[in-house]
């Protein structure tokens, strides 16, 4: 039996499977359909200090290859998730990622200072989410926006702190470097690329919000690239995301430079799929001879 | 993975696909069903027509490139299912009627071979904009049957006869229906249809606004209380 054990800085993680933020809610609903203890850890829908209803109109759009979404962080609030969803997701046997998002760098530092006080593995700071208008991804389309906001989320959280890029950034390299000087612990990407649709009979954009952000195969090469790239300059660990469909992907953003991965978009086409991910790996490690992930993190 | 047995044509854009296997599922529950490998990416959710010993069909209109594909599906192809998911229909009581529009007749034959033991009255309204389609199916169950073509099928309804009403249809139709409902002891239970990822509660891309709050409609749908609703 291969040991797909790795270590993300300072935290283990059983195996590199996580799943993506706001593809599998506060995990309740897939563990009716399979053992989520088994994953390497979960990244929680993402929150925001207070509760939002989300955007209005058409949420979703399927693509080729891909699909577009404009969810636009519906959530409970910071404070509901701690009273309804910490509980349930401490008794899991997985690391736990709170996955924070907000329109002012106030609201950010409130929610953070909030979560740290929770037994929550990781904080994910999500400054790439391409669907709230007033804020998200501007703060991580500009490296010295992003730099600012980490700088001051670091003053106000011990935990291990990953910060989620955008692949919609000015520089992502810059910005994953200024995340690694300002402390930030990880890096992960990619959040969904910035699109389009547009629906000709009412001459009108499918989305209310105009732009939504594209997931899925479609996207694999882009964000594969962009893990490799980052991986080159920055010596803080990577959880490397961006249509990922099977196992075979899962060791393709490793290779690239991850040293955990997150399963989004492919969650919906197959809720076990996290799980046939980490059996894939343990089968390629099994026949590569591989006795540590470490041997092939980063080899491209 | 599970087998097709037939994959019927029943009009110009409509189609009924019976698959081999025990498949559970409450009325008005769905499944995510996908008839090909990885492309169109989402599965595509498709409510309950029938359960029989060996198996379970549902019924479908082609749209766009997922449905395409499923009518090109033949006897023995695969498929892949997904469910049940959704909560379904209430067990209704005494007097109840089913009202179908278009496609939504297809959750209401499983309802109604489901109830028409148990309540006193099973009435059937079935609305149709071109022709009429599988209305003898329907009608094996009903007390008595109402059928439109390219009229209201609500002219002909009047809810006060009813302790039930379980509709499923175009939306317009779903909200005469609700205004019907003044003082009266009626409940009105709809069942809403919105493109969906997951189809069990996660994604949150077929959540709308309900009179208590955020609702998902895969997970907490698709059926409602009508009054619970915003209609558009």
């Amino acid at each position: 039996m291969s040991n797909t054990k790795v270590n993300f800085g300072s935290v283990e993680f059983k195996n590199p499977v996580i799943t993506a933020s706001g593809t599998f809610g506060f995990g309740r609903e897939y563990n009716e359909i399979f053992d989520i203890s088994s994953l390497g850890g979960i990244s929680t829908k993402g929150l925001t200090l207070n509760k939002r209803k989300g955007n209005k109109g058409m949420r979703v759009w399927e693509t080729p290859s891909g699909m577009m979404n404009s969810v636009g962080l519906e959530n409970p609030g910071v404070e509901d998730f701690i009273n309804k969803e910490v509980p349930f997701l401490q008794d899991l046997n997985t690391n736990i990622i709170a996955n924070i998002g907000g329109s002012t760098l106030d609201e950010y530092i409130e929610a953070v200072e909030r979560i740290s006080k929770e037994k929550v593995d990781m904080i994910e700071l999500n400054i790439s989410c391409p669907n709230v208008k007033e804020g998200g991804m501007a703060f991580g389309i500009k490296t010295d926006t992003a730099r600012n906001i980490v700088r001051e989320i670091r003053k106000v959280t011990n935990l291990p702190l990953i910060i989620k890029l955008s692949p919609n950034a000015e520089d992502i390299v810059a910005i994953a470097k200024a995340c690694e000087e300002e402390g930030a612990d990880g890096i992960s990407l990619v959040n969904t690329f910035k699109g389009l649709a547009i629906d000709i009979d009412k001459r009108r954009p499918v989305f209310d919000n105009v732009y939504a952000g594209l997931s899925g195969p479609a996207i694999k090469p882009m964000a594969l690239r962009m893990v490799n790239e980052v991986y080159k300059q920055v010596s803080i660990p990577i959880m490397g995301m961006g249509g990922i469909m099977n196992w075979k992907d899962a060791i393709e953003f490793m290779m690239a430079g991850s040293t955990c991965i997150q399963v989004g978009t492919a969650n919906f086409i197959n809720p076990k799929v996290s799980l046939e991910i980490v059996k894939g790996i343990e089968n390629f490690m099994d026949r590569e001879n591989i006795k540590s992930l470490e041997e092939i993190i980063g080899i491209i | 993975m599970a087998k097709i047995i037939c994959n019927e044509k029943l009009s110009e854009d409509m189609f009924l696909i019976t698959i081999e296997g025990d498949f559970p599922g409450e009325m008005g529950q769905f499944y995510m069903i996908r008839g090909w490998e990885d492309y169109p990416l989402l599965s595509r959710p498709l409510s309950i027509h029938e359960i029989n010993d060996g198996s379970i069909s549902f019924i479908y209109k082609v749209l766009g490139e997922g449905t395409l594909r499923l009518s090109k599906l033949q006897k023995d192809d695969n498929i892949t299912l997904h469910g049940p998911y959704g909560n379904g229909f209430p067990k209704a009581e005494g007097r109840v009627a089913l009202v179908g529009g278009g496609m939504g007749i297809a959750p209401l034959l499983y309802t109604a071979k489901k109830l028409h033991k148990t309540v006193d009255i099973l009435d059937i309204y079935m609305g149709f904009r071109d022709e009429a389609l599988l209305v003898d199916k329907y009608k094996q169950y009903a007390d008595e049957s109402y059928i439109s073509i390219g009229s209201n099928i609500t002219d002909q309804l009047d809810i006060s006869k009813y302790d039930y009403i379980l509709t499923c249809g175009p939306e317009p139709m779903i909200k005469r229906i609700v205004e019907m409902k003044e003082d009266n002891h009626t409940k009105i239970y709809v069942s809403m249809e919105k493109h969906m990822a997951c189809g069990i509660g996660a994604c949150l891309v077929c959540s709308c606004e309900s009179k208590n709050g955020m609702t998902r409609v895969c997970k907490d749908g698709p059926v409602y209380l009508g009054e619970e609703i915003f209609y558009e």
